[in-house]
């Protein structure tokens, strides 16, 4: 098996009602559980929105990332999958489309 | 100390660019950055990223076949290190040797476990 | 024209050299709990090359090749890994094989030859932890050092497998228990550690060298690994003591004659008997050079002595030339180092040979009853030597025939029985 990274992207809605947020949490917590049951999660964080963003070979720097909006990178998820395809098969399910998030699929390589 | 990550953006123009010597040396930079960071316990983990894949759009059924964002803004890699604080965090981030390589850091602040 | 023998050959002569320093380095990077991974790491090496080999042929470096492939299983196997408890990877430069930015360079870092020297010689350190036993320390070195299979090691003790297993087995429990790291001991510990180190080469060696096997190619095998150990020893900075020197010369000494001890027909010839012209002058030079170099600094090991002993025989062109004052002189020294019943025996033999047996039985007289000494065969076959060159045959016979009952070797038995014969003929 290889193993991917989800780059968890946009999706932020403040106006919902901690019922409807504690709800979402726990589709998270499910769809997690499943895959650590499969021996598929390696690991995975969510990201505080500020940001410092270097740039001009680390001369400038910025107070904001460098995407913001829907592209805003929000978390990353890693997990194995037996392909690309396969790994994006399994993020459709990932909650965080129910705020609308977009989730990109990439490879992890290794530098050589 | 919390936790930061760097994420690399900028696609792999440069590298490709280069002669196998200098990747080479440029990998050797790495392995020194990260090598100090890891002898001061303040590097967790991190990766490096094939530059294809897949996106799955807003609702969770469109898939198109390459990142979100590409060019300048692919994320290329990424590193989970410890810091104070998010200026600490920064200085740290200027050693990045891909930033000679015309790669930009974001530098943000892992979502604490409470 | 490349042919399986050829390779079967090589690749034979290549894993007795470098498979102890691929599983040295691999447990390394694995760590001493993961031992078994590293030998499989090694193992696979192996095959892979016997499979490619055959059909493409030799590559033009095989050690290379080697090392590349067991280099890029370990990167397979650190890349499966990362996330599973098998390997630790707490230790800062380990942290850095867990990413895909530092992996390749890392693993680069660990194959270097100057660390793949540090990694082999810390293993044999580890191999001989004073809390191990020495059957125990030898047995781990053949397998995890010196490439022998379970079988070859059975064989090599003239023991099965199962109790060669269970030895090995205690071994690795032993390391893992004790979280030994294979290190070369710091300038503080360094004697006494090689000291424990040079006692396993050197029982390695008798064990090929002295005849208790039928089996030649297990001899010789025993022999060459003994002095590579030793050598290995000379080729670091740290671990170049006089003892080790003294040690490699002696072994270089006793292996010159290896091939005059015995007939075709595994019959031992008697050292006044050997045709010496078949003695290996090349091996007998080397062996100068080294007792050369073991001679500065104030120490005078055992080492230093048998291999001066050895090199008085080695340097008399016939038997009547040996200079047995010398000898004897060693002996006295040598004695008062080490008490060692062989060392005393051996010393009976050159006062035999020196000033005839009556002396030679007063000396032995002075230690009558000594139970240990007793229980050696070398005790009954030296008396036995006295009472036949006083012309008492009967008594001879009958210490021989104790002898007999008491060694081990087949080859002594054999030799024993003939004299048996030949004097009450």
């Amino acid at each position: 098996m290889k193993e991917f990274m989800y780059i968890i992207r946009g999706g932020h809605d403040a106006n919902r009602s901690p019922e409807e947020m504690q709800q979402h949490m726990q589709h998270w917590q499910q769809w997690m559980g499943s895959l650590e049951k499969s021996e598929q999660l390696v690991g995975g964080q969510p990201l505080m929105n500020e940001a410092k963003t270097l740039t001009e070979g680390g001369k400038k720097v910025t107070d904001r990332p460098l995407a913001e909006g829907k592209e805003l990178v929000g978390g990353y998820l890693l997990i194995k999958a037996n392909s690309l395809d396969h790994a994006a098969q399994i993020a459709k399910d990932c909650p965080g489309f129910e705020y609308g998030c977009s989730v990109e699929v990439r490879e992890i390589s290794p530098m050589e | 100390m919390k936790e930061f990550m760097f994420l690399f953006r900028g696609d792999d123009k440069v590298w490709d660019s280069k002669s196998p010597e200098e990747q080479q040396m440029h990998m050797q930079e790495w392995q020194q950055w990260i090598g100090e960071m890891a002898q001061q316990e303040k590097f967790i983990g991190g990766e490096r990223l094939y530059s294809h894949g897949n996106t799955i759009h807003p609702g969770g059924t469109k898939v198109t076949d390459r990142p979100l964002t590409e060019g300048k803004e692919l994320v290329g890699g990424y590193l989970i290190i410890k810091a104070d604080k998010i200026e600490d965090a920064t200085e740290m981030a200027k050693g990045c040797p891909g930033l000679q390589w015309n790669s930009y850091v974001e530098v943000r602040e892992v979502w604490p476990e409470d | 024209m490349e042919n399986r023998d050829h390779i079967d050959h090589t690749l034979n002569h290549l894993f007795r050299q470098e498979s102890g320093k691929m599983v040295s380095v691999l447990i390394k990077i694995f760590g001493i709990e993961n031992i078994e991974l590293a030998e499989d790491v090694v193992q696979d090496a192996l095959v892979k090359a016997l499979e490619t080999w055959k059909f493409r042929g030799m590559p033009d470096n095989p050690r290379a090749w080697l090392y590349r492939t067991a280099k890029n299983k370990a990167i397979d196997i650190i890349r499966h890994n990362k996330h599973s408890r098998v390997i630790d990877f707490s230790d800062p430069e380990k942290q850095l094989l867990t990413s895909g930015y530092t992996l390749t360079t890392t693993m680069d870092n660990y194959w270097q030859e100057q660390h793949i020297k540090d990694d082999f010689l810390g293993m044999m350190y580890a191999c001989c932890h004073p809390d191990i036993s020495q059957e125990n320390q030898i047995t781990f070195i053949l397998k995890a050092l010196c490439g022998f299979s379970t079988k070859e090691v059975a064989r090599s003790f003239l023991s099965n497998e199962d109790t060669i297993s269970k030895r090995l087995y205690r071994t690795k429990e032993y390391f893992r228990k004790h979280k030994i790291r294979p290190v070369i001991p710091t300038s503080d510990e360094i004697n006494p550690r090689t000291k424990t180190v040079l006692n396993a080469i050197y029982l390695m060696f008798n064990e090929g060298y002295n005849s208790t096997h039928a089996d030649q190619l297990i001899r010789k095998d025993l022999i060459s690994q003994a002095m590579l150990l030793c050598k290995s020893l000379l080729s670091e900075k740290r671990t170049q003591l006089p003892e080790v020197y003294a040690l490699m010369g002696l072994m270089c000494f006793h292996a010159s004659r290896i091939d005059s001890r015995l007939t075709k027909e595994g019959r031992l010839i008697l050292l006044s008997e050997q045709d010496r012209t078949t003695w290996d002058a090349e091996l007998i030079q080397s062996g100068e050079q080294y007792l050369n170099k073991a001679a500065f600094g104030d120490e005078l090991s055992t080492y230093h002595l048998e291999a001066a002993i050895a090199y008085q025989h080695c340097c008399a062109k016939q038997y009547a030339d040996t200079n047995w004052e010398m000898i004897l002189e060693y002996y006295e020294l040598l004695l008062k180092i080490a008490n060692d019943p062989i060392v005393f025996l051996n010393r009976c033999l050159v006062i035999l040979e020196l000033r005839g047996p009556k002396e030679a039985l007063i000396a032995l007289e002075n230690v009558k009853n000594n139970k240990l000494l007793e229980k050696y065969y070398l005790y009954h076959a030296t008396l036995g030597e006295i009472y036949q060159r006083l012309e008492d045959n009967r008594t001879a016979a009958t210490y021989y025939q104790k002898a007999m009952q008491l060694t081990q070797s087949k080859q002594e038995r054999q030799f024993l029985k003939d004299k048996i014969a030949r004097i009450l003929k």
